[in-house]
């Protein structure tokens, strides 16, 4: 099964307030999307409308549709099995307050794997995948929290790694991060992208330019404009993207 | 303004030393009149209106609060998680537990003990089992109202880290919250014991005064506070009931220490 994404005719409501207007995009398979806009544009609520996060605030309503390798996802699919093959990554580094071992295996026990070996291969593999393997190889059984920023992210995508997902949502990882510990996580996620199709949510438009392969404009919960991210950076066809991307506003 | 800040700097330290000495004073006294009374037969295996052992009494008082605990624990701690992590914010149901707590946490123990009398010992008797019920219901508020703040200061990240993952909320809650809560609950739990340790109002309604330990759950048992609230009420063993407060006070000062060990030891554990 594929993992490329589609969104067609979205609209998300939050009570009486429209958060998305019509959304239509093509997210495709083994590369990098970002999403990018002013604070209040609606791209982490797009980013939250696929993985079905947003099942969680009240009020919360979507119409059109969004199907992840041909699947709708607001369409009878189990939630638990929609989250193991769409991965996400949040803002603040959210390690939980166990030890690195017991993070990284806490998907795999949540979809049932028990056997010992099994969890400890995984965790191995998800730590080596996530480039954070030779800094916590002697001290699994430490505190995540004991962890720098940066590594508890890398810990994070390491752990949304060890359930085996297709696609990995990250909204705004390194917002919170010094920029020796972005440099780390932009190089991973570079990595990462030849198995996984990745969604990245970022303010940062360096950081857009510098990684994504494809990159879509938000502003005021509508898609302005979405392409190759060399040329909508150099050759903007809409007017907002350019003043956007200039530093106009924003 | 030079003599009025040095007024009232006056005050401030004559309150905290009052404050101070106040406890030093009370706890000194009760060492005072109650050590020299420490006599080895006070703790003798059986009650008799010779020895006047209090041994029965530490024993009842410990089968009390793990009894009273057993009941309003898991009820107070499913509470709070119900109405942290199920409940909608304008829930009827929610509120009206809410509003239950607060009504509870407000009424004099001696009430708890009058309710317990008409309701659980005409079915059970004057009896442990009616004394655990009457303090569970007691400290049921506490509990679950410290369970809740627990279960609200731990980061919703962690739930959304869970949820990210395919986890459903059954096993967010088992895996993540609570055990991020911990520390917290056990607060409330401690703050129970002492007040189910320090009881006798209530007890005295449901639990009875027979200074023996129990044959099963429907003996009717005294604690260690009825049973000084007994002897001091006889005029003839003041002396016995200042050596039984002083080990009432020993053992609240043990339990709370321990606790705070326990308390502090999972902290660091989930840090």
């Amino acid at each position: 099964m594929g993992a490329e994404i589609e969104i067609s005719n979205l609209s998300v409501y939050y009570g009486a307030v429209r958060a998305l207007t019509d959304v239509s995009l093509n997210i495709p398979e083994h590369g990098i999307t970002a999403f990018i806009g002013p604070s209040g544009c609606g791209k982490s609520t797009l980013l939250k409308t696929i993985n079905r996060m947003n099942d969680l605030v009240e009020g919360f309503r979507a119409e059109g549709g969004v199907t992840v390798g041909g699947r709708d996802v607001y369409g009878g699919i189990d939630v638990t099995q929609l989250r193991k093959r769409v991965g996400m990554v949040f803002q603040k580094p959210n390690p939980f307050p166990m030890s690195i071992f017991d993070n990284v295996a806490y998907g795999p026990r949540t979809h049932g794997v028990r056997a010992r070996a099994k969890l400890e291969a995984a965790v191995e593999k998800s730590l080596r995948d996530a480039a954070i393997w030779d800094e916590v190889k002697d001290r699994l059984r430490r505190s995540a929290l004991s962890l720098s920023g940066g590594q508890q992210q890398r810990l994070c995508i390491a752990r949304a790694l060890a359930v085996g997902p297709q696609a990995l949502l990250l909204d705004e990882p390194t917002s919170a991060l010094d920029p020796i510990s972005t440099s780390k996580i932009e190089d991973l996620v570079t990595q990462l992208k030849a198995e996984y199709t990745i969604v990245i949510v970022t303010h940062n438009m360096q950081q857009a330019a510098r990684i994504s392969d494809r990159t879509a404009f938000f502003l005021l919960g509508e898609l302005i404009e979405h392409g190759a991210t060399e040329e909508l950076f150099s050759m903007p066809s809409q007017k907002k993207t350019e003043d956007y991307i200039t530093g106009r506003f924003g | 303004m030079k003599a009025r800040s040095a007024a009232l700097r006056a005050a401030v330290y004559a309150a905290a030393a009052i404050t101070a000495l106040t406890i030093v004073f009370l706890v000194g006294y009760i060492v005072v009149k109650g050590a020299p009374h420490l006599e080895p037969e006070l703790f003798a295996p059986k009650y008799t209106t010779d020895n006047l052992s209090m041994l029965p009494a530490i024993i009842n008082t410990a089968l009390m609060t793990v009894s009273a605990l057993l009941i309003s624990g898991p009820v107070g701690v499913f509470a709070a998680v119900y109405l942290v992590e199920y409940a909608s914010r304008s829930s009827r149901l929610a509120r009206g537990v809410r509003l239950a707590a607060e009504t509870l946490s407000g009424i004099p123990s001696v009430v708890y003990g009058l309710f317990g009398r008409l309701l659980f010992v005409a079915m059970w008797g004057l009896s442990l089992i009616s004394g655990a019920f009457t303090l569970a219901i007691m400290t049921l508020p506490l509990i679950m109202r410290t369970a809740q703040e627990a279960l609200l200061s731990v980061p919703d990240t962690y739930r959304e880290g869970s949820f990210g993952l395919g986890a459903g909320k059954l096993r967010t809650v088992f895996a993540i919250t609570l055990p991020a809560a911990a520390p917290g609950i056990l607060a409330g739990f401690i703050l129970s014991v002492g007040r189910i340790v320090g009881e006798t109002a209530a007890l005295i309604y449901t639990a009875g005064t027979v200074a023996e330990m129990p044959k099963n759950a429907f003996s009717s048992v005294r604690t260690l506070s009825v049973h000084m609230y007994v002897l001091s009420n006889e005029a003839l063993y003041v002396n016995q009931s200042y050596a039984t407060a002083l080990v009432l006070m020993v053992l609240v000062i043990f339990i709370n220490a321990g606790s705070n060990a326990i308390a502090k030891k999972l902290t660091i554990h989930s840090l």
